[in-house]
């Protein structure tokens, strides 16, 4: 007798965002392979953008026609609960902007397989080919960005990782100037890539042997009959921690970070460091949450660490930097080290843990928007030889562009948490979380917590000090006699960073819808 | 029944540096205008609001208003005065547009008198929207009465002051305006964990601060919160030995951004100390009355002597207060009436007295384009008006009876003394060697004049011109101020007065002024 296979159910409606993502990017491989060059760009454009907008208006109709579903989907394999769906939304809305950015001249190699300063790279130069490759390629890793958190077994989330992955490992080799240097990003992400995908795996492949599931839930519930230290389980969860963590480049697995930051097309690097981020995050969420959840007096003295060295090595690294996207990079490494603190903040009761991952969501939102903004900037202040990377480059910019360095002084104000800037409100509420985790009876680190706090404050102290440094130098130095250009921006620059300035400012004046949201997001948890 | 009085106070400086900034290119002579014009508003209504102040019991902060800001984090746009705030509210609104009529040429530029390019010239716009920014900052600050509204204002108000040290002082000036920033932020940050931990202790959903008083009753919890306020206090005042970024920024600033950093925002410490330190934890204060008085005394004579050794005039004056902020803060912790009456009081009469003393020296500085003391000489003889407001101004900083800050320090001296919140005789020794300080004082002022405005004239100061009529405005209300509240001193503490009972009966130490007044009725 044959077995009977059930067809699997999969409710597309809920799906839909995620679905019409991947095959807009299908689509744009097709255009790639059918369309004429000259009407590829005018093509991919449009389908890009109209995909993620429709997406994340399908988000916001799953939010506002109140179906969010109270169970996983797709027999299981994805979660698209409150936390995913505020995610989802965060990564369109930065994806979007991002796309702007990338749709801006002059970011991206005219033919990747010339030889950087041969013959060929000039011919290409002068036909005026270009890659609109990079379109599919980033509505892949935004798709994949998509999965990866709302992912409800590690076979899915591991899937979604690499989805994510593999188009930005090619993206970042893209660079149109410093070539070399783009390549050589590229190559270093990819290899530490595919190694923390070994590790992610290897942590999957152990847990399964350890539980008999790769579900999350499966996890969750082995662990509360199966033993707590058993070597399968530790080993599979520390493995799995390494793959998570590096993704968010948390130390000291923060290594890759400033050299691909560095070699990436700036509207990539603004891509990884705000979509990524967000999407790692939510994993490594649901991840500690969800399937470790009963394990969190193991896992958490274990993240303190990382936290705490995550935020110091992020500030104190960025001191010695001279290159503003490096700079950038270790800023992004402190504020991963923010965002783990807000991990650490479990509570017993799911309303506190509601408060803890509120505050994370918004924290995601407040630093990915001001993130892509910062870049947008960063991609306007040019040498003839491509973006003026080097901070002595930056030196009297004040006098040259003084919207131009006043804005960038707002995002940097805002990366280092003075009020009356969004980013003091998500510092604010990811540090509350903490603290109240740490005043809670019976709360397995208690006064530790507070330190961490404490860490975080001083972390911020010398992170503040190398934004301002920036400040200084743009406001209070003489310009430089042969100083940089500022490009006359395109009308997708001025719209993302205006954008960015506008969520910047508001949400530091008055952050209470977007905490109602995020709230709204978070009182359900994540489902199991 | 909520105000508008404070918000309005806060409002007009906003949309008057919104305007300001909005002005064509070109029209810098407009932009004075117009941030002189809103002042001088702001200083109209404030006085109005001032003089509709009663002490009468009931409510302790009048004019109070409350709107809700963030309800998620308990955040109220809570603001309202008692007579210590009031006071120093008004003490900005006097300050800010003598600080503008002051700060008229500042933004032009300075040279050295051998042509050499001190400062550049920067936007005019800029400087005085950023003045009125800082204005509508230092108002909030003092009116919150939500704590973290007072928090968002303590770190907020350091960005303007930054640019204005940093754009627009003397040749280190960027050093100074990044040492100055850190130096706060660092404290500040501090304190949004005490700040963030009273919240979650007191667990009472809100940061009004009258519904946090009393609140917080476990002693070691108590002296973990009052350690992360008080330390971003003591940067702030600063105290012994947190003040190293005082002289620099004080000295590298322009005259009229540093009468406003030393006159008002160092204020904000002392200010918080008695109005969050004492009453939200009175325990942990009278736990820690002891060290703070010694960091007070040390402050008091350290201040005095480096300031004698100074041979740069805006240093010097910075130096000096540090020595009175040693003595402010000594008035707070002495835990009586008359002493804390005194430091508030102080807290005003230095900001008149330093106020005049930056501006004159400035004036003088502006003359010669060096702050050096050894550059000048004689000057009595060529320009006797600034020479007889600069002697005034330097009298009142040594606390000369006659001038206001006599009386406030002779309080302070004198609650001290008779302290009786401690048996022991502690309080008594400490105001005994802070009295030292007055010697020193008279040291480290009349040297200084000495050797500016007295003896030989040296020869480039042969060519300076006595003070214009702008200056004259600029510095005759301030003299005008200080010699009518050191005879009558009444209209302030009729203010201060209920407030520091009212400080003094949350912290709970035996107060004979209270019980003097039980027994009276």
């Amino acid at each position: 007798m044959n077995p009977v296979i059930e067809t699997p159910t999969i409710e597309y409606g809920t799906l839909a965002p995620l679905l019409l993502v991947f095959a807009a990017a299908i689509v744009g491989v097709l255009v790639e392979a059918f369309a004429p060059r000259y009407l590829r760009k005018s093509i991919q454009v449009p389908l890009t953008l109209l995909s993620l907008v429709g997406a994340f208006a399908l988000v916001i109709l799953t939010v506002v026609g109140g179906d969010v579903p109270s169970e996983p989907v797709a027999m299981g394999a994805l979660a698209v609960d409150g936390p995913a769906l505020f995610i989802w939304g965060v990564i369109l809305v930065l994806s979007v902007v991002c796309v702007l950015l990338i749709n801006d001249e002059g970011h991206f190699v005219a033919s990747a397989a010339a030889v950087p300063g041969s013959a060929d790279e000039e011919e290409a130069e002068r036909s005026g080919s270009a890659h609109t490759e990079v379109y599919p390629l980033a509505l892949f890793a935004v798709g994949g960005m998509l999965m990866f958190p709302a992912a409800n077994d590690l076979l899915t989330m591991f899937v979604g990782l690499e989805v994510m992955s593999l188009p930005l490992y090619l993206l970042c080799g893209l660079a149109r100037r410093r070539r070399l240097l783009s390549q050589e990003a590229s190559l270093k992400y990819f290899l530490l890539g595919a190694f923390s995908s070994a590790f992610f795996l290897y942590g999957t492949a152990m847990l399964y042997g350890y539980a008999g599931t790769v579900s999350l839930a499966g996890i969750s519930q082995a662990m509360s009959t199966g033993g707590a230290l058993d070597p399968l389980l530790l080993i599979g969860f520390a493995l799995l921690g390494v793959g998570l963590l590096f993704k968010i480049g948390a130390a000291p697995f923060q290594a890759w970070k400033p050299d691909v930051y560095q070699g990436a097309p700036t509207p990539i690097t603004a891509l990884m460091a705000s979509g990524t981020l967000v999407a790692a995050v939510g994993a490594l969420l649901r991840v500690f949450w969800v399937a470790l959840g009963n394990l969190d007096w193991n896992w958490r003295p274990v993240i303190w660490v990382v936290a705490a060295l995550t935020m110091i090595v992020g500030a104190v690294l960025a001191i010695t930097q001279t290159d503003i996207k490096r700079m950038l990079a270790y800023s992004s490494i402190a504020h991963a080290g923010f965002l783990l603190v807000g991990v650490m903040a479990t509570y017993a009761t799911p309303e506190g843990n509601a408060v803890s991952l509120q505050a994370i969501l918004f924290y995601l939102l407040v630093y990915g928007i001001t993130t892509v903004g910062a870049f947008a900037v960063v991609t306007l202040v040019r040498d003839p030889g491509g973006e003026a990377g080097h901070l002595s480059r930056w030196a009297g910019l004040g006098k040259r562009s003084p919207i131009l360095a006043g804005v960038f002084a707002f995002f940097l104000l805002a990366f280092a948490g003075i009020p009356l800037t969004s980013g003091f409100f998500g510092k604010y509420a990811v540090f509350t979380a903490a603290l109240g985790s740490a005043t809670e009876a019976g709360d397995s680190l208690g006064n530790w917590l507070t330190g961490l706090v404490v860490v975080g404050v001083i972390a911020s102290a010398i992170a503040a000090f190398f934004y301002v440094r920036v400040i200084v130098l743009m406001f209070f130095s003489e310009p430089a006699a042969d100083g940089p250009t500022i490009a006359i921006p395109s009308a997708g620059t001025v719209a993302v960073i205006a954008v960015s300035l506008l969520v910047t400012v508001g949400v530091g004046l008055y952050p209470e819808p977007v905490l109602d949201l995020a709230q709204q997001a978070a009182s359900g948890l994540f489902v199991r | 029944m909520s105000s508008l009085w404070l918000p309005i106070l806060m409002v007009v400086p906003v949309l008057g540096a919104i305007v300001v900034a909005l002005l064509p290119k070109g029209s810098d002579k407009l932009a004075k205008q117009v941030t002189l014009l809103v002042s001088l508003v702001v200083l109209a209504l404030t006085l109005v609001m001032a003089f509709q102040f009663t002490g009468a019991p009931g409510d302790r902060f009048k004019f109070a208003a409350t709107y809700d800001w963030i309800p998620s984090f308990g955040v109220h746009f809570g603001v309202g005065v008692d007579g210590i705030a009031l006071v120093l509210i008004a003490l900005s609104a006097v300050l800010v547009p003598i600080v503008v009529l002051a700060s008229w040429h500042d933004a032009s530029g300075v040279k050295a008198a051998d042509g050499t390019v001190v400062a550049p010239k920067r936007s005019v716009k800029t400087y005085f929207s950023l003045l009125l920014v800082l204005e509508a900052m230092m108002i909030g600050v003092f009116a919150a009465t939500d704590i973290f509204l007072f928090y968002v204002f303590f770190e907020a108000m350091l960005i303007p002051m930054y640019f204005m040290i940093g754009s627009y002082g003397g040749a280190q000036r960027s050093y100074a305006a990044v040492k100055f920033l850190l130096y706060s932020l660092f404290g500040g940050l501090l304190m949004l964990v005490a700040v963030i931990g009273l919240y979650v202790v007191a667990g009472k959903g809100t940061f009004m601060f009258p519904e946090l008083v009393g609140v917080i009753q476990d002693p070691a919890t108590q002296k973990w919160l009052f350690a992360g306020f008080f330390i971003a206090f003591a940067i702030k005042a600063p105290l012994w030995p947190v003040h190293t970024w005082l002289p620099d920024a004080a000295a590298q600033a322009p005259a009229g951004a540093a009468v406003l950093l030393v006159g008002v925002l160092d204020k904000v410490g002392t200010y918080g100390m008695l109005r969050f330190c004492l009453e939200l934890f009175p325990d942990a204060a009278k736990a820690f009355t002891m060290p703070i008085i010694v960091l007070a005394v040390i402050s008091i004579i350290y201040g005095a002597i480096v300031a004698i050794g100074q041979t740069d005039m805006k240093r010097l004056i910075a130096y000096t207060s540090i020595s009175h902020f040693g003595f402010i803060v000594m008035g707070v912790f002495a835990m009586s009436q008359v002493a804390q009456e005194g430091a508030a009081l102080y807290m005003v009469n230095h900001g008149f007295a330093t106020g005049a003393l930056f501006l004159a020296a400035g004036f003088l500085i502006a003359r010669r384009g060096s702050p050096h003391i050894a550059d000048y000489g004689g000057a009595q003889k060529v320009t006797p008006l600034l020479a007889g407001f600069f002697l005034i101004a330097g009298l009142a900083g040594l606390s000369l009876p006659g001038l206001s800050s006599f009386v406030s320090e002779f309080m302070v001296m004198i609650g001290t003394y008779s302290s009786p919140a401690f048996g022991s005789g502690a309080l008594t020794v400490a105001a005994i060697v802070s009295a030292v300080a007055v010697i020193l004082a008279a040291v480290y002022i009349l040297w200084m004049v000495q050797r500016t405005l007295n003896g030989p004239t040296a020869e480039p100061v042969k060519a300076f011109k006595d003070l214009n009529a702008r200056e004259v405005w600029v510095l005759a209300p301030l003299v005008a101020l200080i010699i009518g509240f050191g005879f009558f001193p009444k209209p302030l503490l009729d203010v201060i007065t209920p407030a520091v009972t009212s400080t003094l009966s949350n912290v709970q130490v035996d107060n004979p002024a209270i019980a003097e007044k039980g027994a009276g009725q």
